[in-house]
């Protein structure tokens, strides 16, 4: 962990611990530095090109001198090539010269490592998180704590075998993100903890009575040591480092497996095959050969999907819902209370059988919402069933009643025609022909908290919108609708991939729900002190 | 700005008569909001509808002439240089649409109207395609107000109400510039009053 100290005026000084310090001592309001190792990481594929070149260039030669000095009689296989740099060095007793010039570029490449280091800091005050880095192009982020979406980390493979990682600390806008790259996991797991206690709004000082008193600081030597300590056992414990909370949800291999090849995706591929079989059989055999990109990309999509699924873990934390996954890149994202948008459980048609479902969320990323990353991230659960799906939703949207999750299966997605009256006003039967199959199913209800929109009876899926994250609500109706004496109604959230949209609804119950869901918005988002959310905690304990 | 009924703990109401405010923002207006003739249609509600400018029909109309003279002109070009009569299927089809937007400006411009409730803004436009929309103004993350040099000629402007959720769309166009102010002061005014997390 490399030590919180600050410029003084003979070199560098430790910081003393002052009264209010926090739990970890890397968010004190003070620079701190990055892991020693980050310019390796960082710039680490360069030098590994530069060695592999370099090696590839010697092998022969390395050979050559094994095999020269353990088989005697060996002798050399063959006349050394005259353009070989090494024997140009040894004909003209060059050795030292170019010993030295090895030598001086490591120097340099070390103190460009060292520079970029040193220039490379970041600090946590009771305001902001700010990085600062870069020698001749100096560069400086800060992200406001109060409008922090979330605190990504993320671990690369390489990185996450030397154990370091990442964090990404998400502003509200797009690109708005600020980088803490690398740090020991350890300390990231404290800096994350600290942040998103600071976005929480909680007092400090409750966290150091919490937390261990920051002691008096070792002497350098002891620092270096601990440095070097920690580096090593993270080497050592890399994959398995840090422990878990432990999940809530655990989906077995062969579940993961066969969910992902029963996904749509691969329906879409099987379909897509088999129209263009059907061409060739009907045409001309060479149009089969338009199969084979088809096939590569797909494949390629299929595999970073599905790697993404694995390590997969959910467990809800004090600072929020702790969502793991990823095979080589594994990301861990805390997503805080009050930071869901809208959450939607489907099921593809492939996956009725076993009973599985999906759950996605809409969520502030920090990111375009295009990028694919962030995408991934949308899965709050990859596959489940009815159980892990409720377990996993009611973490995402705590604080609602049982009336409303009654509402989400048993008289929601799962709920079979002709059982009783439907909780859900779907389309009137003068409508059916917008929604031939579905128009007994699509529909909404409405309760004090939340908006549940049901859709689709082969492809099923419900969406929640919490009326204290509805950004604005909208109805529509085209000539088509008026006709039929329906309207669309569109719940506004921040852009993701669950659509807030539902068509083919009566007029009269659109006008009320406008007028129904304008209020609640008003008043749950007056209401709300989520983005706060433990303000009041402190106070209550 | 002042509020007649000054409580301290309520927030102020954007509804509440402020002298001048409303007379600024319905100056140089339509009357009555145009709707579709089916009583299928969406309703109006009650409450106050402020409407846009009637010069927004003009700068509307100036805009769309401009356009179909270009497109004219470039199709009229190409097909003398082409010495070929086919470009003029695709700009046949562009100039009807262009002259069809600039008939029905005139009854959509009567279509587009905002009401200022106690906590949130309603919006609504389109007479074929009805579209509604309640933005609580603690949700507003910004007012922009724009003007090109055909609306500065004709002294309007247009107002965007921008929330984290892009799909929200709320573009008030044809304000006249004083009252595309005045809005924007209210409104700023409001949000500051509820403002909320995202």
């Amino acid at each position: 962990m490399p030590p919180p100290q600050v410029p003084g005026p003979g070199g560098m000084v430790p910081v003393p611990p002052g009264p209010g310090s926090f739990r970890s001592p890397l968010s004190d309001g003070e620079w701190h530095r990055m892991h020693p190792f980050t310019p390796l990481l960082r710039g680490g594929l360069v030098l590994v090109v530069i060695a592999g070149l370099i090696i590839s260039n010697l092998r022969e030669r390395i050979a050559d001198l094994f095999i020269s000095s353990t088989v005697p009689g060996a002798g050399v296989f063959e006349a050394p090539q005259s353009g070989d740099p090494i024997d140009f060095v040894l004909r003209h007793n060059l050795v030292l010269v170019a010993l030295l010039i090895v030598a001086g570029g490591l120097i340099v490449l070390i103190g460009l490592f060292y520079l970029s280091w040193r220039f490379h800091t970041f600090r946590i005050t009771g305001d902001d998180v700010e990085v600062r880095q870069g020698v001749l192009f100096r560069s400086q982020r800060r992200a406001p704590l109060d409008r922090v979406q979330g605190v990504n980390l993320t671990r690369p493979l390489v990185a996450r075998l030397v154990g370091m990682a990442k964090l990404d600390v998400l502003g509200a806008g797009s690109d708005s993100n600020v980088k803490l790259e690398y740090l020991s996991t350890k300390t990231a797991e404290a800096v994350r903890a600290d942040i998103l206690r600071l976005a929480s709004g909680r007092k400090l000082a409750e966290a150091v009575a919490a937390g261990r008193m920051p002691g008096v600081r070792p002497g350098r030597v002891a620092q270096a040591t601990a440095v070097v300590t920690d580096a090593m056992t993270g080497m050592v414990l890399g994959a398995e480092y840090p422990v878990e909370p432990a999940s809530v949800v655990e989906i077995p291999m062969l579940r993961l497996l066969l969910s992902h090849v029963l996904s749509q995706a691969t329906v879409w591929l099987i379909v897509l095959v088999g129209l263009i079989a059907w061409g060739a059989s009907q045409t001309t055999p060479i149009l089969l050969v338009s199969v084979i990109p088809a096939v590569i990309g797909f494949g390629t999509y299929w595999v970073r999907t599905l790697a993404k699924k694995f390590r997969y873990s959910i467990a809800p934390t004090p600072d929020g819902v702790r969502i793991t996954y990823g095979l080589f890149t594994t990301i861990t994202e805390i997503l805080p209370p009050g930071r869901v948008h809208a959450v939607e459980v489907s099921q593809p048609p492939l996956w009725r059988p076993a009973g599985w479902w999906a759950v996605r969320v809409n969520r502030l990323a920090g990111k375009a919402s295009s990028s694919r990353e962030s995408d991934q991230a949308a899965d709050a659960l990859p596959v489940g069933d009815r159980a892990d799906a409720e377990r996993v939703m009611r973490l995402l949207l705590p604080g609602l009643g049982d009336d409303a999750w009654a509402l989400v299966f048993d008289r929601g997605v799962l709920r079979r025609p002709g059982s009783g009256p439907d909780a859900f006003t779907t389309t009137p039967g003068r409508a059916w022909i917008l929604r031939p199959l579905s128009w007994r199913r699509n529909g909404f209800a409405l309760t004090d908290d939340v908006l549940i929109m049901r859709r689709g009876l082969i492809w099923r899926s419900l969406v929640m919108v919490p009326l204290a994250r509805l950004q604005s609500f909208g109805i529509e109706q085209g000539p088509v609708d008026r006709a039929l004496g329906v309207a669309e109604i569109h719940a506004h959230t921040i852009a993701g991939r669950v659509s807030g949209r539902l068509g083919a609804i009566d007029r009269d119950a659109v006008v009320a729900l406008f007028r129904a869901a304008a209020a609640g918005a008003v008043r749950a988002g007056a209401g709300d002190r989520s983005h706060r959310w433990a303000d009041g905690l402190s106070d209550a304990e | 700005m002042t509020d007649p009924a000054s409580e301290p703990p309520r927030p102020p109401d954007a509804r509440a008569p402020v002298p001048g405010r409303d007379a600024a923002l319905d100056a140089h207006t339509y009357d009555r909001v145009l709707e579709p003739g089916s009583p299928k249609r969406l309703p109006l509600g009650d409450g106050t509808w402020h409407q846009v400018s009637r010069n927004y029909v003009w700068v509307r109309l100036i805009a769309l002439g401009l356009t179909i003279a270009v497109v004219t002109v470039v199709f009229v070009v190409g097909t003398t240089l082409l010495a070929n009569a086919w470009p003029w299927i695709i700009g046949g089809i562009l100039l009807l649409a262009y002259a069809w937007a600039a008939a029905i400006t005139p009854r959509q411009a009567r279509a587009y109207a905002y009401q200022l409730r106690a906590d949130d803004l309603v919006f609504r436009r389109g007479i074929l395609w009805q579209r509604q929309v309640a933005v609580p103004y603690g949700r507003m993350q910004l007012v922009d107000i724009t003007h090109g040099p055909l609306d500065r000629a004709f002294g309007i402007a247009q107002l965007k109400l921008v929330t984290a959720a892009a799909s929200t769309g709320v573009t008030i166009p044809g304000l006249r510039q004083a009252a595309a102010e005045q809005l924007r002061d209210t409104l700023v005014e409001v949000a500051e009053s509820r403002r909320t997390g995202l």
